[in-house]
């Protein structure tokens, strides 16, 4: 099977709803956090396109310090690959689901095992944000083999080069990494944010999310100038954190929803 | 000649590669073209050895251990990296990367650092070479060595303790990345072992390498032929891979001594973090696990890729030993010599000093990677006046 020759159930999705002329917006969620079930469901009704669910590991080397203690919190409290991903078929939530967490955890089991385990829980693409697309090839295919699509990270570093490789190679979306950086909110959208986006939607007609560094429903139109669409997660978890629960989060991505429908 | 170059994909037969954040790739890239292109450069080889020779004190003696020697019945000669500036190894790789990072036009430097050893030694560069620079230590750590904090405050580094995670070296490595995905324009992280992504352990390796040539013109001067055995102690392995690699093509066995406690090797499974695929302490999901040893310059839970190859392909063996073992050969080498070693350097003692049955009549060759000045306090604490006095 080849992941390229037909999208996947994430890229399909995601297609035909830009294609219908809206802007996506995908909210990452701490799995294993206290509440998390009802956030993603939450996050889900409030007008969140795909949701992107963590899977906690020790040494989230991507993540500012919001993610951090998320994950941090949601591992104390005995959260395993497997916990969370049992999960995932009980939830409700009509859009596609990705999982968000580091290679070791796909490595560990082995690339075919945890790629079946996926597709077995309801799960439609994986981001491993430490599998940067030089390394990534055996798991993409066995990824591709069951029905996985990988979701590749583009930085603003990455070449002119390896740019068109990259978006070609991933599936799902393409992930413009917003900044120079780990998640977590900033004050202002970096300039990066745009340069990326634009430099990924100038070699493929993918969609293309940029995220990292997206903190307000402000920093989302702007990002939408370009891109297709954004990823919102330390906005979203800092929520949890704070103990607003999933009430807090689906305001929160009410109000992305509406700004961005506003355009 | 087994330590060689790694493939184009910086791997050591299955082991190495590069596992950062895309990000950091074009970093690396440009780090190995600049390293190539450096270390192909008379130029650069020479100011790197002049500056380890007159500011460093290289090259480090040879030390005969006559009376302990005859105590094991084991004729043991130690390489006395401890005599180094800064007290250690580390300064061999830390002058090299700040020159590299200075002639890449890079202005600021970050590391690690568990015990502090290679964060003193960043910081030392630094000054050296006007730099900036950041040093990221657990905050256990920060707490435990409190005078390698207040040294590298002295040598104008700016210290941060990282409270995520297990608050030790494997959190602080995190830190340093993280602090490297978002300055990578103006900063070079200075990485402290044989780890981390493509190119850092066949670089780390190589500026250490230093160490198993002159220790191999040593041996040959003073023995007229080779060790039967080369030791030393393994955290990430730097120090290892330094001696190993003057004689990898030799009959010598080549022994490096993990702690207990942070047995990667000795575990023998495979993982992937902080840039690298190699051995790593995990759990059975593939959470990794926090090292737990005496010394904290040990108390890593990964290795550098090049021994996992090396382990795997039987070129080298990868024991271990006990915390008591460690105290004992502490104290032995400080009383029968009058040398108070690092405890990491310790280990590699402590496994001579267990193994001495099998080992009668043979060479050893100890890479004494470290002084033990730093580890007094603790030693004062786990032994008592008393028990010394
Ligand atoms: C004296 C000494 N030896 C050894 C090590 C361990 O490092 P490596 O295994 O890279 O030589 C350290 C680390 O702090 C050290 O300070």
């Amino acid at each position: 099977m080849n992941s390229e020759l037909a999208p996947g159930r994430m890229e399909g999705f995601l297609r035909s709803r830009r294609d219908a002329g809206s802007k996506l917006l995908v909210a990452y969620i701490t799995g294993g956090f206290e509440g998390w079930e009802a956030a993603v469901e939450t996050a889900a009704a409030a007008g969140a396109d795909a949701i992107e669910i963590g899977i906690p590991f020790s040494d989230p080397v991507m993540d500012g310090p919001v993610i951090q203690e998320a994950s941090q919190r949601a591992l104390e409290g005995g959260a395993t690959p497997a916990s969370v991903l049992a999960t995932v078929p009980n939830l409700d939530t009509g859009v596609p689901h990705a999982v968000m967490t580091y290679y070791n955890l796909a490595h560990h089991p082995g690339h075919d095992r945890f790629a079946a385990t996926l597709a077995s829980s309801g799960i439609d693409a994986a981001i491993l944000p430490d599998l940067p697309f030089v390394e990534s090839g055996p798991w993409r295919h066995a990824a591709a083999n069951v029905g996985i699509e990988t979701i590749m990270l583009a930085a603003p570093t990455t070449p002119d080069a390896r740019l068109g490789e990259l978006c070609e190679a991933s599936s799902g979306f393409v992930y413009a990494v917003g900044l120079l950086g780990v998640t977590g909110e900033r004050a202002q959208l970096a300039s990066t944010a745009t340069e990326i986006a634009a430099r990924c939607k100038g070699v493929t007609d993918k969609p293309v999310l940029t995220g990292v560094g997206i903190g307000s429903p402000e920093h989302a139109v702007e990002a939408c100038e370009v891109a297709d669409g954004v990823i919102i997660g330390s906005a979203v978890v800092r929520r949890l954190l704070s103990g607003d629960g999933a009430d807090g989060v689906g305001e929160l991505i009410a109000s992305f929803r509406d700004a961005l429908d506003a355009g | 000649m087994v330590m060689t170059d790694p493939n184009k994909e910086g791997r050591f037969g299955e082991f190495g590669g590069r596992f950062v954040p895309e990000t950091l790739i074009p970093a690396c890239e440009e780090l190995e073209e600049a390293f190539r292109e450096a270390w192909d450069d008379s130029a650069f080889v020479e100011q790197f050895h002049t500056i380890l020779n007159d500011y460093g004190g290289r090259p480090s003696p040879l030390t005969e251990c006559f009376r302990l020697s005859e105590q094991l019945g084991v004729r043991i000669l130690l390489k006395r990296e401890d005599l180094n500036h800064t007290g250690s190894h580390k300064i061999n790789n830390v002058i090299g990367q700040a020159l590299l990072a200075q002639r890449m036009g890079k202005t600021r430097l970050v590391a690690e650092t568990g015990a502090g050893q290679h964060g003193v030694a960043t910081a030392t560069a630094a000054a050296l070479l006007d730099m900036e620079c950041k040093v990221y230590m657990g905050q256990v750590d920060v707490e435990r060595q409190a005078l390698n904090v207040f040294r590298m405050q002295l040598l104008g580094a700016e210290v941060e303790g990282v409270s995520s995670g297990s608050k030790t070296l494997k959190d602080a490595v995190n830190e340093a990345l993280r602090d490297w995905v978002a300055t990578v324009e103006n900063t070079h992280y200075c990485l402290g072992s044989v780890m981390g992504p493509h190119p850092y352990p066949w670089m780390v390796r190589t500026f250490h390498h230093v160490i198993g040539e002159e220790a191999r013109a040593q041996c040959l001067k003073l023995l007229d032929g080779l060790p039967d055995l080369v030791v030393a102690c393994v955290g990430g392995g730097s120090n290892a891979a330094g001696i190993f690699s003057g004689f990898s093509d030799t009959e010598s066995r080549l022994v490096g001594v993990e702690p207990a406690g942070g047995a990667a090797v000795g575990r023998g499974v495979p993982g992937v973090v902080h840039g690298m695929a190699s051995y790593l302490m995990q759990d059975e999901v593939g959470q990794v696990q926090e090292a737990e040893s005496i010394s904290a310059g040990l108390d890593y839970p990964g290795v550098g890729p090049e021994h996992a190859y090396l382990s795997s392909i039987g070129r080298a063996e990868y024991p271990s030993v006990s915390d008591q073992e460690v105290i004992e050969a502490f104290q032995l080498l400080s009383k029968t010599e009058g040398i108070i070693p690092a405890l990491e350097s310790a280990h590699a003692l402590a496994w001579v000093v267990r193994e001495a049955a099998s080992l009668q009549g043979q060479v050893v060759l100890l890479n004494l990677s470290g002084r033990g000045d730093k580890d007094v306090d603790q030693m004062m604490e786990v032994l008592g006046m008393d028990e010394v006095g």
